[in-house]
């Protein structure tokens, strides 16, 4: 794969996350929703590690090893709440889950 | 170029997949070709580390944990398993926001003027597949262990809090409610042999 220019990757990057913004958006199930976040942080990661590559620095990919750590962070406490959530009210609709609605 | 094209309509049919399918099950197999194209496109840009990073945190851990999650719930709970999938009124607005962000963004990189030098092949620092190459495992582990220590100290402190959230989150009970417990019933047992005790 030889010289395909920045843009290319930033244009991919930008479709991935914007489909992840409509997931998170538009689907009301938390597991969806929470895969639609994993895509715009593999988006985010994809970039990161494209203009390492462009620029020959490889603090891109200290960054977006980071970004890993953090999203399986997320993504575990996320399906821990989904978890808490599901045992307390037997509902996944996240629209129906108001318990902190002051 | 050619491979690049591949990838990316793997990437976003798949990305599109994993929203718009209909059970959450399918979406995790959506995001499992997703993150398989990306490792492959990692390694196309000489981040073999982590391309196989990918592979193994994302399809070998945070998957197989959204799939856990998903067999845990629906196991026999119909509501689950069919899984709300109405969208809500805010679909239109909501789309149309997401297509105006994009030609946005589109209109940005499409115009931009900085950076858009092509990639060179094979990387700054020699071949591709050489042991100290450009994002080679030699090359990130340097860098990780002496240039950027603290993003990986970092990386520790976060897995760390997320392991506590966890526990704390998804136990059965706090960790300190099973002592007291017993404290409890250890003192109502002396309680009651004092009792016995006085009556004998």
């Amino acid at each position: 794969m030889l010289q395909v220019a920045i843009t290319n990757y930033i244009a991919l990057s930008a479709t991935i996350f914007f489909i992840g913004v409509a997931g998170v958006l538009l689907r009301r199930n938390p597991l969806i929703m929470l895969m639609s976040i994993e895509l715009m942080w593999n988006a985010a990661n994809l970039l990161f590690l494209a203009f390492s590559r462009m620029w020959g620095n490889n603090a891109g990919h200290i960054f977006a090893f980071l970004v890993i750590t953090v999203a399986a962070a997320e993504a575990a406490i996320g399906l821990a709440i989904v978890v808490i959530v599901f045992r307390n009210a037997k509902n996944v609709d996240v629209d129906e889950v108001a318990g902190l609605r002051g | 170029m050619i491979g690049f094209l591949f990838l990316a309509v793997v990437l976003i049919a798949s990305a599109v997949w994993v929203v718009t399918a209909k059970k959450p099950v399918y979406s995790v197999v959506g995001l499992l070709a997703h993150f398989a194209a990306l490792a492959a496109m990692y390694i196309s840009l000489s981040a073999e580390f982590l391309g196989v990073v990918q592979i193994i945190v994302y399809s070998g851990a945070i998957l197989v944990l959204f799939v856990f999650v998903i067999a845990l719930l629906s196991s026999g709970v119909d509501p689950f398993s069919v899984g709300p999938n109405r969208l809500p009124k805010a679909a239109v607005p909501a789309g149309l926001l997401v297509l105006g962000s994009l030609a946005l963004t589109a209109y940005g990189v499409f115009h931009a003027t900085a950076a858009a030098a092509p990639l060179r092949p094979g990387g700054p620092g020699g071949r591709a597949g050489d042991a100290n190459a450009f994002g080679s495992v030699a090359d990130f582990g340097k860098a990780l262990f002496t240039v950027h220590l603290l993003p990986f100290e970092i990386t520790a402190l976060v897995l760390m809090v997320a392991v506590i959230g966890v526990i704390l989150l998804a136990g059965e009970k706090p960790p300190s409610a099973g002592t007291a417990e017993r404290a409890a019933k250890v003192r109502r047992e002396m309680r009651e042999a004092i009792v016995r005790a006085g009556d004998e």
